[in-house]
């Protein structure tokens, strides 16, 4: 009797420290999303909105990846092929049959989602390394079609032609706000999404599957299940944001919609703000985004290989040094001291 | 198609499988080792393509004398990464899954931007080596000497990497210790000691194959992706940490992207290869020779 009054009383405080943690989080979203809502009435500078545009972008990415990758550790290196098909599929049903690409967008979510799951069908019996190793490979073969494909324009690429300014097209040709607040938008509903994620029974599912998948398993989560979830709700964001993408920069081809850099830039903000976080893709975006564009003004082109120093060089500093990422530095997820999560079962018998 | 024609693509199908198999041999001897992927291993490679480049300018050594220099050289890198890098990897308690994937993908991203700052992305070529230009013609079958040297060097250095892990008290260290790497300690074998000349060897193997590549295929920051891609395949197709498995999927996809550009285009010579280890991937997950 004793003992299960206490534990009641465990799981009660427990239960608090969740509804304080889940304010704490609501509250820091609100403040954050009204920032970023006036930020950008005080700034000319067609340079700057650039980065916070490119920034917004990397946020909503990376908060994509991170739902399969962060909450349900399953490491994609090969999101790019979503981002592309995403911005291939709206930008074709606008060229070849008139579909507006606000329309095509949601298409466009939908078919990277379809796609994510016939791929994850079979990828998903592989764990840890064959995994990232298979969606490299899968990437790499759907970019090198489309590199061939003459019907959604080679290696060449599709212009898009521009109709007018309207958001039913998504086209804007002075204006550059339209696009900063499409990304805040889509950023912050994906916020919204992993703050459900991190409080719902599939965020539950998630992190229990990348935990100790065996053990999520013997108390009924269906492994399977949990993971295609998972992967069919990254792609469809990660699409979405590469139809965005596509009527932004208003031209797109396999190279800059498709290529294995854009898989690295997809995930390298959630590596590098906390994978698994909250907040670390937008911490992330925040500190990489506009440190690569400024190298890259300040040490030439990106054909100088500055950019890929500074990514490869913040990869193995984080992974090695704060593999929790930079929110685990600042402390700003909102999260009581972590207990030391069992990283291996060979430590955990230790620590007990 | 005639059987000339057949004869030819088959050939060399062959002779680019070999230096397929060697990359994906030193790859398969790490992972079998401590279940560790390089996502680097590609970039060690383009690390020995640019050595050998360099060694030639400066020395003016046929790349085939520079051979040992490579591979001690991409030696070093791979004992140098385990120590500092790898091991640091292994130590981290949180998102250790992770870690270990983005340590050496880091490493790789690293060293291609190396590359880029000090060589420009621009290709470079190897001219006027003692073999270039050159071919011989077996019954019909003509072989670019290059390309017939670099294979014969890989032969040798498979054996080579075959009879160090099979027949030597140094393999059956490894082996021990890809076994069980705690109870080791316990008979007085440095398991970290094994790991880093494991990250050596396997470094080596891939120097080996660079320097020999480096004599007639181009050289680029990036020309490390694709191969590696295709180790990954290879090593998928023929079992993580089996040597033998190494050799016979490296030979098969070495044909099987020559019997490919016969049917496409070769622009897509890789799709072939691609679709083959998707196929294998779908039917038998752990590889041809695999037991896991």
């Amino acid at each position: 009797m004793a003992t299960s009054s206490v534990s009641a009383a465990g799981v009660s405080a427990q239960l608090d420290l969740g509804e304080r943690r889940r304010r704490r989080q609501a509250l820091s979203g609100i403040v954050v999303l009204a920032i970023l809502l006036l930020l950008p009435l005080g700034i000319s500078d067609v340079n700057v909105q650039n980065i916070l545009i490119l920034t917004l972008m990397y946020t909503a990415l990376s908060q994509s990846w991170n739902i399969l990758g962060g909450y349900c550790g399953q490491i994609s290196l090969g999101h790019a092929l979503y981002f592309g098909i995403g911005a291939y599929v709206s930008t074709l049903l606008f060229t070849k049959l008139g579909i507006p690409p606000m329309l095509g967008m949601i298409a466009a979510g939908l078919v990277a989602s379809a796609i994510a799951l016939v791929v994850s069908w079979p990828c998903f019996r592989l764990s840890g390394h064959y995994y990232a190793i298979a969606t490299i490979v899968i990437a790499e073969t759907v970019y090198l079609l489309f590199l061939n494909w003459d019907w959604v324009g080679s290696a060449l690429g599709i212009q898009i032609r521009f109709t007018g300014e309207s958001w039913m097209t998504f086209q804007f040709r002075t204006a550059k706000l339209p696009y900063y607040y499409a990304f805040l938008g889509l950023a912050a509903v994906l916020w919204l999404a992993s703050y459900w994620v991190e409080n719902s029974k599939w965020g539950f599912y998630w992190r229990a599957v990348k935990d100790n998948p065996i053990a999520a398993q013997s108390l009924g989560v269906r492994l399977f299940r949990s993971k295609m979830a998972a992967a069919g709700a990254s792609a469809f964001f990660t699409g979405v944001s590469g139809s965005f993408y596509a009527q932004y920069v208003g031209y797109i081809d396999p190279d800059s919609m498709m290529n294995a850099q854009l898989s690295i830039l997809i995930c390298l903000p959630a590596v590098l703000g906390g994978i698994g976080t909250l907040w670390g893709p937008a911490v992330g975006a925040a500190v990489l985004i506009p440190v690569t564009e400024l190298t890259r003004s300040y040490l030439g082109g990106s054909g100088s290989g500055t950019d890929l120093i500074l990514y490869g060089v913040l990869i193995m500093a984080v992974a090695t040094l704060k593999p929790e990422g930079l929110t685990g530095l600042l402390r700003i997820d909102g999260r009581i001291k972590p207990v030391a999560a069992p990283a291996d079962p060979a430590s955990s018998t230790h620590a007990a | 198609m005639t059987a000339e024609t057949l004869a030819q693509v088959v050939v060399s199908g062959l002779l680019t499988g070999m230096i397929y198999a060697l990359i994906a041999a030193g790859l398969s001897l790490i992972f079998g080792l401590m279940d560790v992927v390089n996502f680097a291993h590609g970039e060690f490679l383009m690390t020995a393509m640019y050595a050998t480049f360099v060694l030639y300018i400066t020395l003016s050594i046929d790349p085939l004398f520079l051979l040992p220099l490579v591979a001690l050289f991409l030696f070093t890198i791979g004992v140098v990464v385990y120590r500092v890098l790898i091991v640091r990897a292994l130590s981290v308690k949180v998102n250790s899954g992770m870690v270990q994937i983005f340590a050496t993908f880091g490493l790789g991203i690293f060293l291609r931007g190396v590359a880029q700052f000090v060589f420009s992305p621009d290709f470079k070529s190897l001219r006027g080596t003692m073999l270039s230009d050159k071919t011989v013609s077996v019954a019909g079958v003509f072989m670019p000497l290059p390309q017939l040297a670099a294979s014969l060097v890989c032969v040798v250095a498979f054996i080579g990497l075959w009879l160090l892990t099979t027949k030597t008290h140094f393999g059956r260290a490894l082996e021990a210790t890809r076994e069980d790497s705690e109870a080791v300690a316990l008979i007085g074998v440095d398991r970290h000691f094994i790991f880093a000349m494991g990250w050596g060897i396997g470094a080596a193997a891939v120097g080996v194959a660079g320097a020999m590549l480096a004599t007639f295929y181009y050289i680029s920051p990036g020309v490390g992706v694709t191969f590696a891609l295709i180790a990954y395949v290879v090593v998928a197709l023929g079992g993580f940490g089996s040597l033998p498995g190494a050799l016979v999927a490296g030979l098969s996809i070495g044909l099987v992207e020559a019997l490919t550009t016969l049917l496409i285009p070769p622009s897509l010579k890789q799709v072939g290869v691609f679709a083959l280890y998707l196929l294998v991937l779908f039917v038998r997950p752990r590889g041809l020779f695999g037991n896991l």
